[in-house]
């Protein structure tokens, strides 16, 4: 368990209780239960979801990281990773399957479409202009599309994210982003 | 000048046969041959062409926006699967007021979902179309996109649209 800090081992000169207890925060336990196997939604709605694919293939293999597990419904996913441009008329279905997902849920904008638009953000009359109008948005990987490093970076962040979460929270109102309005 | 296919220009000499003056321009030597008619003749045509000249599929349909006053245009290009590299287009233009073609659904199938995307972009109706709804569009959406004169809505479904 290499999240549990040294000094929080401190249990004294017994021998027998040194080498079998193991003292920490439940908190902490939980969180890194959790940032171990940050499971992934399996849907990808454009090019950036080609991207994706490369990073839970061999190359680049997100299984290391525990995420390997793209599940196919909401209800089993941990981590939303909007790969792609969302358009006007999918925007609704997007939002339907973070509804759907289970608490604690994290979303991954990946991409210059989802982060802001992108190439669409002026011409694109269909385009939403980043889809943190619509769910709260966690971490931001721009990139046209992101390099599968870009996408385990943010995997990262998102971990670290989950490791300052409060069991007691319930409501997660300081961890959760805010919907952009207008 | 590109070389005309000898196919091509027999195809068009059995189009000018049968309609005479109905095609109202005709262009064999561009990298697109095309022959224009009206919209009335145009069932009679897509009849002719698919039954008669053997032009079983219907490759693609654009709808064009001329702009400067020059109305809507719809383009079909027809091709034979028999005889490879046999077809040509026909153009077909409207006015912007009173955009409407015969359906040709029910000539080939292909023009079912071609009609719908011609009518959700660019506007053109299609008459006799069995559900001429929009097909990219969200179902609620406004205006034809592809237009020279649309405007996207600033907001759709309260949700901020034009942000530059």
């Amino acid at each position: 368990m290499s999240v549990i800090h040294q000094h929080e081992l401190e249990l004294g000169g017994d021998g027998a209780t040194q080498d079998n207890i193991l003292i920490t925060r439940v908190d902490q336990l939980i969180n890194w239960t959790r940032k171990s196997s940050v499971w992934p939604m399996t849907f990808g709605l454009a090019c950036c979801a080609i991207e994706m694919m490369a990073t839970g293939a061999s190359s680049y293999d997100i299984d290391r990281f525990g995420s390997g597990p793209f599940r196919a419904t909401p209800r089993q996913a941990d981590l939303m990773i909007v790969a792609g441009t969302v358009s006007h008329k999918m925007a609704p279905r997007v939002k339907r399957l973070y509804d759907q997902m289970p608490e604690p849920k994290f979303v991954m904008a990946m991409g210059a479409c989802t982060v802001s638009g992108g190439p669409y953000i002026k011409h694109g009359y269909h385009v939403l202009k980043g889809v943190d109008r619509i769910v709260p948005v966690d971490v931001y990987v721009p990139g046209c599309p992101p390099r599968p490093e870009a996408l385990l970076e943010g995997l990262f962040r998102i971990q670290e994210k989950m490791q300052k979460e409060r069991l007691l929270d319930k409501t997660r109102a300081g961890a959760r982003p805010k919907v952009l309005v207008e | 000048m590109a070389q005309v296919n000898p196919a091509v220009t027999a195809l068009a000499a059995a189009v000018d046969k049968a309609f005479g003056a109905k095609i109202t321009e005709r262009d064999l030597n561009g990298i697109e041959p095309f022959l224009r008619c009206e919209p009335a003749t145009w069932p009679e045509l897509a009849r002719f062409l698919k039954d008669r000249c053997g032009m079983d599929m219907l490759a693609c349909l654009s709808g064009i926006d001329r702009g400067k006053g020059q109305g809507l245009e719809a383009v079909y290009n027809v091709e034979s699967c028999a005889a490879q590299r046999t077809g040509i287009s026909i153009r077909i233009r409207v006015p912007l007021d009173n955009p409407v073609i015969p359906s040709v659904e029910s000539v080939w199938r292909t023009a079912d979902w071609h009609e719908r995307e011609c009518w959700d972009l660019v506007g053109i109706r299609f008459e006799g179309h069995h559900n001429l709804v929009r097909i990219l569009c969200a179902e609620d959406w406004e205006g034809h996109p592809l237009r020279k004169d649309y405007k996207s809505p600033d907001r759709y479904h309260g949700i901020k649209n034009n942000v530059v």
